[in-house]
């Protein structure tokens, strides 16, 4: 009761007329980092945080959170109009998104898109403020073991759950982990997989990996058509947003389910990636369309949205109660709670409640006013696909070429956002599923560091991972993940055995 | 020898296939190679900087070979793409990679303007006033945007400097 009283107060401070600019000019911004390869939403969140050093921490933080959301928003934008995802929690996305582009269904695609993105952020929001002593404390007992469980978890799901062969989402997924083996080992400090190139002691950012495997790949895949743009049929008007919304009910339980994988994972810092990954690849064993997954299901729109949005909210309730941020954005938002002198920690809901509670406020007011401005630009982001593809594939390629530039302001970034564009038209042809490789490179480093760890401090022994009932249920329902293929056709046999018997 | 005309022609997706899955497999036997480097036993703040990328390149080696096992076992299906795909692929290909490589000698925003230019104009037959347009306008506002407004500096070649850019 107590909580909600102190939200109507924050509600009081966020609903300031100053607020609700900075909550409109931040949700703007965000949305243009969102779109913008290279530019993340720490990254966005990071530059512009000189911005707000003038301004009153509440209003400070309002704008930067805003800016966070907008990000989550604007990263599905490219996803589904040209494949590149904006972000790494948008490469899900592009699996069903990018297709119903393509066939002509790209107001759909991102009504459903930016909607998904709503429900899950106020699922998270109403998460925040009713459970979030209890959800903190949970997140405390992670350890190694459970980190590595859960990314173990995450890996597992793609391999059994992939439409590609095995053997060959495996052999993806690796390279992406020798990838993010390559340069300073984080644990001993030690120079790994470099050759003597001095270019790689930074290792492949998953940045350039990812405009290169999805953008440039698909630019060149598209070459092989000739100069077809294939979603150039998207028709928009509120009739589409309207019927959208009327179909999206349907698929309730796809959004529930997707809030609590979102939430979690927010939560227990995994993020908003591989929350996005993993509600897609449930979504894509559950659902009974599941067989029409990658190739413009509308639900694989929602499941990798709702919990991608769910997973970034929540990833803020660590670093508010604990002092922890759940994300790399989290951990810039804390950068400037530390500038502005607030301590995060079970004793800011305490001493700083008007902030806290106008942040939280300002959560649920932020994302109403994103998914308006998202939806009521749709028909500007969708009519880019009317533009020929001789002029938009070099401003692509050129925003590309920007995009890996800007991560580390090397050149040699860009010449591997080339080299990486032709192993993505490569594999992609040879049927090896590029998600995998994307995902190991951006798990890679901290699932390693989890796992080298766990072995640290059990000497070796790999009974670390089924040492407690809860890394134990997770390790179990990876390995059940694992193996789903196999699981599944003895089930369907001994079915089939007892309907003859 | 194949009667088909070179529209319908080109490298089988077996023969591709195999190629790239063997590219894989030669770059696993470089993560092992580098791991063994690197170390891969236990030390003293426990498993070595080579420990577990070396198993990543044992299992990119295994894998590797299941799949060119399973590539080779297969009949020679349908053609991995027909030549004139082949060379509209690297039409886009090799500009870019004249793009990239001559960046870093004339900056960003020249290159750009060229390789904008070039592709309108040879791939989309444009004419020059709308090519002028967009290979100037993309530059100019991604100067605005990344420069001014997110102060990302990006890479500028002697006219911006002349410029004072």
């Amino acid at each position: 009761m107590e909580e909600l009283v102190n939200l109507f107060h924050g509600f009081a401070v966020a609903l300031q007329p100053f607020n609700i600019a900075v909550m409109v000019l931040g949700i703007v911004l965000g949305v243009i980092i969102g779109v913008l390869p290279g530019l993340g939403g720490a990254n966005g969140v990071a530059i512009l945080l000189p911005l707000t050093f003038s301004m009153p921490p509440t209003s400070a933080i309002i704008m930067l959170s805003c800016i966070y959301w907008g990000a989550l928003f604007g990263g599905a934008i490219t996803s589904i109009l040209f494949n590149i995802p904006g972000e790494p929690w948008s490469v899900a996305t592009t699996f069903d998104g990018y297709p119903m582009a393509q066939q002509g269904k790209a107001a759909e695609s991102l009504t459903a898109a930016f909607t998904s993105s709503f429900v899950g952020a106020l699922f998270a929001v109403i998460m925040i403020t009713l459970v979030a002593p209890l959800v903190a404390g949970f997140a405390l007992r992670f350890g190694p073991a459970e980190k590595f469980a859960v990314y173990f978890l995450a890996f597992c799901s793609f391999v059994g759950l992939s439409k590609e062969p095995p053997f060959k989402t495996i052999a993806a997924m690796m390279i992406g982990f020798a990838l993010a083996a390559v340069g300073l080992d984080s644990i001993t400090g030690q120079l790994r997989l470099t050759f003597g190139f001095t270019e790689m002691l930074n290792g492949f950012d998953f940045l350039i990996a990812v405009i290169g495997l999805f953008g440039l790949g698909e630019i060149f895949l598209t070459m092989e058509e000739g100069l077809n743009f294939r979603g150039g049929k998207a028709k928009i008007d509120l009739r589409v947003v309207l019927r959208t919304w009327m179909s999206l009910p349907q698929y309730w339980m796809t959004s529930l389910r997707s809030c609590i994988i979102g939430c979690w994972m927010g939560v227990t810092p995994a993020g908003a990636t591989p929350a996005s990954f993993m509600s897609y690849g449930i979504a894509k064993r559950v659902s009974k369309n599941g067989k029409n997954f990658g190739k413009g299901e509308i639900e694989g729109v929602i499941a990798p949205e709702t919990a991608a949005h769910a997973a970034g909210t929540s990833a803020l309730l660590p670093m508010l109660s604990l002092g922890v941020p759940g994300s790399p954005t989290a951990a810039v938002l804390l950068g400037g709670l530390l500038i502005w002198g607030l301590q995060p920690g079970p004793m800011l809901f305490v001493e700083q409640k008007e902030f806290v509670w106008g942040l939280i406020a300002s959560m649920y007011l932020g994302n109403l006013v994103g998914l308006i401005i998202v939806l009521t630009c749709v028909p500007i982001f969708a009519a880019i696909l009317r533009v020929p593809f001789s002029i938009i594939a070099p401003l692509i390629l050129v925003l590309c070429a920007i995009g890996a530039y800007s991560v580390h302001n090397s050149t040699f970034d860009v010449v591997m956002m080339l080299v990486f564009g032709v192993i993505g038209y490569a594999l992609k042809k040879c049927n090896y599923p590029l998600a995998p490789l994307v995902l190991a490179i951006v798990l890679g480093d901290k699932a390693e560091e989890a796992f080298r760890q766990s072995l640290l401090g059990s000497q070796g022994s790999l009974g670390i991972f089924f040492s407690n009932p809860l890394v134990s249920t997770i390790m179990v329902l990876g390995l059940i993940a694992l193996f789903w293929s196999v699981i599944s056709n003895g089930l369907t046999r001994m079915r089939g055995r007892t309907a003859t018997a | 020898m194949t009667t088909q005309n070179s529209h319908t022609t080109g490298p089988t997706h077996k023969a591709v296939e195999a190629g790239v899955t063997t590219i894989i497999g030669l770059l696993g036997g470089l993560v092992v190679y580098g791991s063994v480097k690197a170390g891969i036993n236990w030390g003293a703040e426990g498993p070595k900087a080579g420990f577990f990328p070396f198993y990543i390149g044992l299992f990119i080696i295994i894998s590797s070979l299941i799949n060119l096992f399973n590539t080779l076992r297969e009949e020679d299906g349908p053609i991995f793409a027909e030549w004139g795909q082949l060379r509209q692929v690297f039409s886009v290909i090799i500009p870019t990679g004249i793009y990239v490589a001559a960046m870093p000698f004339i900056g960003l925003y020249l290159a750009s303007m060229i390789f904008i230019a070039w592709f309108m104009r040879w791939l989309g037959k444009y004419n020059w006033p709308i090519i002028a347009a967009i290979s100037l306008g993309m530059p100019v506002v991604t100067y605005l945007i990344f420069e001014r407004w997110f102060l990302v500096p990006l890479p500028k070649g002697p006219i911006e400097e002349w410029l004072g850019l």
